[in-house]
């Protein structure tokens, strides 16, 4: 502490000590404290107040999405609309709904089990050698590279490889394995992670009774992850049923129902709403209005069935 | 069995790369550098072929990408200059300030914003966030800061900014989820002994959580600018396809190469020399590239953050 310092300080005492008569200064009772004090909790009070602000406008465009597709979806819905084809004189959704009921039922049938068993091979069975950790850390790598591949080039890949060189041309299989193909990440990171959250003591305790690796597995890890297993299941059909762009390539376009598997187009829901956005006709906005509330409900119904409801039955 | 099922997502992914190297084969051959370092792309419709460098294209075309890459990373950088001060913001509420019976509703809310298909949004976006651009907001900032090159210029509602802003809602959530959960890791120790030495939330978060989480909230912004740089539907609906056009200001129409790639593929089909296909196939081999480059940085940043979070969690 240099000389000069000295002196300003022991001026700055004597002041106190006339104020407080003798007993020692308080640093709160010094108006330059006080002043950064008040200063800090103002600067604090606008930070919360930024982020609130922040909250309301990213939660606006949520609520004015929801609100505005279910007050039209509201004003569009009718039972014909529902029930008819959209090649009818009184247009509906029926080739729609069945057509992404299709699709989805398709890539859900092959992406859960695929996915599943790679999450529980990563999980539980990679930790063998040298050779099948290597293996496992290039697959998880491939299903991160998967997972972050835009959707587009998905469909292209399809075009590509099941509509041109296989020769299925538009068909909702072509539409399915894309899907499946973009569901498959998920499936396997939440399969992986929530097996992964079984907690050690279990695994050692079931191992000390003498259990085996694939007993292990079927009785306890797998049973116990489930409810986690069945949440990335259900958040993955959730993408896939509101994915547009690489059906486009895949599933082409057709008013009327479709139940083959190859060789013919067929329609779904995220495709009436691209396909009737310009539309001159008195009946195509209304259509699109319809389709989204029905994405938007399927969205929002698995959305917290997977995040409330699944999470009350996991025990670990 | 589990390592068939692993094996298939490896055979995949070389499958796609292969398929998609072999269509874009002679655009690579015939185009050569110029792809990258031209903006002018032209389908030309004249009717004759030629042959240059061993492949069929027709005469006078040319396909050069510089006019999509700007447009894409201009997109995708308005959108992430929006999501990042709004998505931290969200963060910073949920894990600083909120208490968890409001913080986990909100919570739920926004990863909602993550789970309504880009249709949809592209949807909201013409018909409400375009107009509302275009009415209200556009002429607003043309007339007062007009000065500024970006803001100047005739306005028009599909372009830059509803697709930058309705890019930036989209990856919100990204930013913000990953961003609270970085957050959240700060170790409670630290953070009360922060409190307890009189810090306010804002120098809590400011000196102890911010510089805690910050290679993952970076890894979190990455991962949204990869989600950015690939979305297609909604930025398709609301970018307007501008094609021979660098960006000049906010409200240009644009095209972004996914954008391009979906409203083109028909057309491109039916260029009989093939080159056009072709040369749409190794813009999408670019955007393969550019994705996931991206997409593997993000996911190095965020695994770091974890593990040294984790790290210090142990020190302290």
């Amino acid at each position: 502490m240099s000389e000069k310092q000295m002196q300003i300080e022991s001026e700055r005492d004597a002041e106190n000590h006339d104020r407080t008569e003798g007993t020692r200064p308080l640093p709160w009772n010094d108006s330059r404290v006080l002043f950064r004090y008040k200063l800090r909790r103002i600067v604090d009070k606008i930070v919360v107040a930024v982020t609130i602000i922040a909250v309301a406008i990213v939660l606006y465009p949520l609520l004015d999405i929801l609100f505005m597709f279910f007050y039209r979806g509201a004003l569009a819905i009718s039972l014909p609309r529902l029930t008819e084809l959209t090649s009818n004189l009184q247009p509906g959704l029926a080739n729609a709904i069945v057509g992404t009921l299709l699709l989805v039922s398709i890539s859900t049938l092959v992406a859960v089990p695929l996915g599943v068993l790679g999450g529980i091979y990563l999980a539980e069975f990679s930790e063998g050698g040298k050779w099948s950790r290597t293996y496992a850390s290039t697959v998880r790598f491939l299903s991160d590279v998967l997972s972050g591949m835009p959707s587009i080039l998905l469909g292209y890949v399809g075009f590509l490889i099941l509509v041109i060189d296989f020769g299925w041309g538009f068909s909702p299989m072509a539409g399915g394995l894309i899907l499946a193909i973009l569901m498959l990440p998920y499936v396997i990171k939440t399969t992986e992670l929530s097996i992964r959250k079984v907690p050690l003591k279990l695994r050692e305790a079931a191992t000390a009774l003498g259990a085996t690796r694939t007993q292990l597995v079927n009785r306890m890890s797998f049973p116990l992850a489930l409810p986690g297993i069945l949440t990335g299941i259900i958040l993955s059909i959730s993408i896939s049923v509101g994915e547009t762009a690489p059906l486009i390539f895949t599933v082409g376009n057709s008013d009327y129902y479709s139940l083959c598997l190859i060789h013919c187009s067929t329609n779904f829901l995220t495709n009436i709403i691209w396909y009737f956005v310009y539309s001159p006709n008195s009946y195509g906005p209304n259509l699109a209005y319809l389709s989204a509330f029905l994405l938007i409900s399927f969205a929002l119904v698995l959305n917290i069935t997977a995040r409330i409801g699944l999470r009350r039955l996991s025990k670990i | 069995m589990t390592l068939v099922v692993a094996a298939g997502s490896i055979l995949f992914i070389i499958s796609a790369v292969a398929v998609l190297l072999f269509t874009a084969y002679p655009s690579i051959v015939s185009n050569e550098l110029g792809f990258f370092t031209s903006a002018n792309w032209n389908p030309s419709l004249s009717g004759t072929v030629e042959t240059v460098n061993g492949v069929h294209r027709l005469t006078g075309s040319s396909f050069g990408i510089l006019v999509f890459i700007a447009d894409t990373i201009a997109s995708s950088g308005i959108a992430v200059l929006l999501a990042v001060p709004a998505g931290l913001g969200v963060a910073i509420f949920l894990t600083e300030i909120a208490p968890r019976r409001i913080s986990a509703p909100i919570s739920f809310m926004v990863e909602m914003l993550a789970g309504i298909p880009s249709v949809v949004y592209g949807f909201w976006g013409l018909l409400v966030l375009g107009p509302y651009l275009f009415y209200t907001v556009e002429p607003y900032l043309s007339q007062h800061l007009g000065f500024i090159p970006i803001f100047s210029g005739p306005i028009s509602s599909p372009g830059l900014l509803s697709a930058g802003i309705i890019l930036a809602i989209m990856i919100i959530p990204i930013v913000a989820s990953i961003s609270q959960d970085m957050m959240a890791r700060t170790p409670k120790e630290t953070r009360e002994g922060a409190k307890a030495l009189g810090l306010t939330r804002w120098e809590v978060t400011r000196k102890i959580v911010l510089p805690y989480a910050k290679t993952g909230i970076v890894g979190s912004i990455v991962l949204g600018l990869g989600r950015a740089l690939g979305e297609t539907m909604a930025v398709a609906m609301l970018a307007g396809s501008g094609v021979q056009i660098l960006p000049k200001s906010l409200y240009y129409p644009f095209s972004t190469i996914a954008s391009y790639m979906l409203l083109n593929l028909g057309a491109a089909v039916t260029d009989p020399s093939g080159m056009e296909l072709s040369a749409i196939m190794e813009l999408g081999l670019v955007l393969l590239a550019i994705t996931v480059t991206v997409n593997i940085v993000a996911r190095l940043l965020i695994k770091q953050g974890f593990a040294s979070s984790s790290e210090n969690a142990v020190r302290v």
